[in-house]
């Protein structure tokens, strides 16, 4: 699985692995809204940490995750984002929608 | 000018040919002796110019994706991404920033992300009959480089 889950206190944490094109964002897309729908979180966290390659698929990724979190009322933390990922989302202005740490 | 190198693969648009394109532009452009960057700047435009082919060009079918990639002398890396579907009726509107067909799943930035990590961009598109997008991009040549 290129994303990996876990939940505590309403938090949930979504680690992504690998390359997210498009080839693999269907899969993301799903699982992430799948985990959010399950367990309506006041914070989600999205480490990229392990991401070793991004296009704009993974801003679609991103711009789903934050429209999520604001209907549920809730934040996005961007974790980890490696230097070819951070380069591909600021091109997009992604930075001036959310903290990319 | 002439090119002092050239290659050239087809491929299916499916989507596992878009990591498998991305190679080989990076493989074609290591002798230019590319930083990191540089090379990740090849493989992020290239992966969207793949991309618009598999996503919009061949929308219910499978058709053929050509990547051509030339060499000049002044250090100028050309990649070409061809396709023979269904074209782009609007070229202006589909390079604005946001503007896409594909749905949720696509976030309207590929030509964008080309333009931002390309020098040039070229898109010329025919209703019917393809799309053919040029990209250009100079590598600076480092001190102490095998010219």
């Amino acid at each position: 699985m290129a994303i990996t889950c876990r939940t505590e206190d309403r938090s949930l944490y979504a680690a992504i692995e690998g390359e997210l094109d498009h080839h693999r964002a269907r899969e993301i897309l799903a699982e992430l809204d799948r985990q959010l729908d399950l367990e309506l979180p006041r914070r989600l966290t999205l480490d990229l940490g392990g991401v070793s390659f991004m296009d704009s698929s993974g801003i679609a990724v991103l711009l789903r995750a934050y429209h999520r979190m604001n209907g549920l009322g809730g934040r996005l933390r961007v974790i980890h984002v490696p230097q070819q990922a951070d380069r591909v989302l600021r091109a997009a202005g992604l930075d001036r929608l959310m903290e990319l740490e | 000018m002439k090119p002092i190198n050239e290659a050239m693969v087809s491929f299916l648009s499916r989507s596992a040919n878009e990591g498998f394109a991305r190679t080989a532009a990076a493989s074609f452009a290591a002798q230019l002796d590319p930083t990191l960057d540089e090379v990740n700047d090849i493989r992020t435009a290239v992966s969207e110019a793949v991309t618009n082919c598999i996503v919009h060009a061949y929308p219910d079918s499978l058709g053929l994706v050509t990547l051509r990639l030339r060499l000049y002398g002044d250090n100028t890396l050309e990649i070409q991404v061809k396709d023979k579907g269904v074209g782009i009726p609007d070229v202006e509107q589909a390079r604005q920033p946001m503007y896409t067909t594909g749905g949720a799943d696509r976030s309207g930035m590929g030509f964008t992300i080309m333009e931002s990590f390309m020098d040039k961009l070229r898109v010329r598109s025919t209703p019917g009959r393809g799309t053919v997008v040029t990209m250009r991009r100079r590598i600076a040549r480092r001190a102490g480089a095998a010219g």
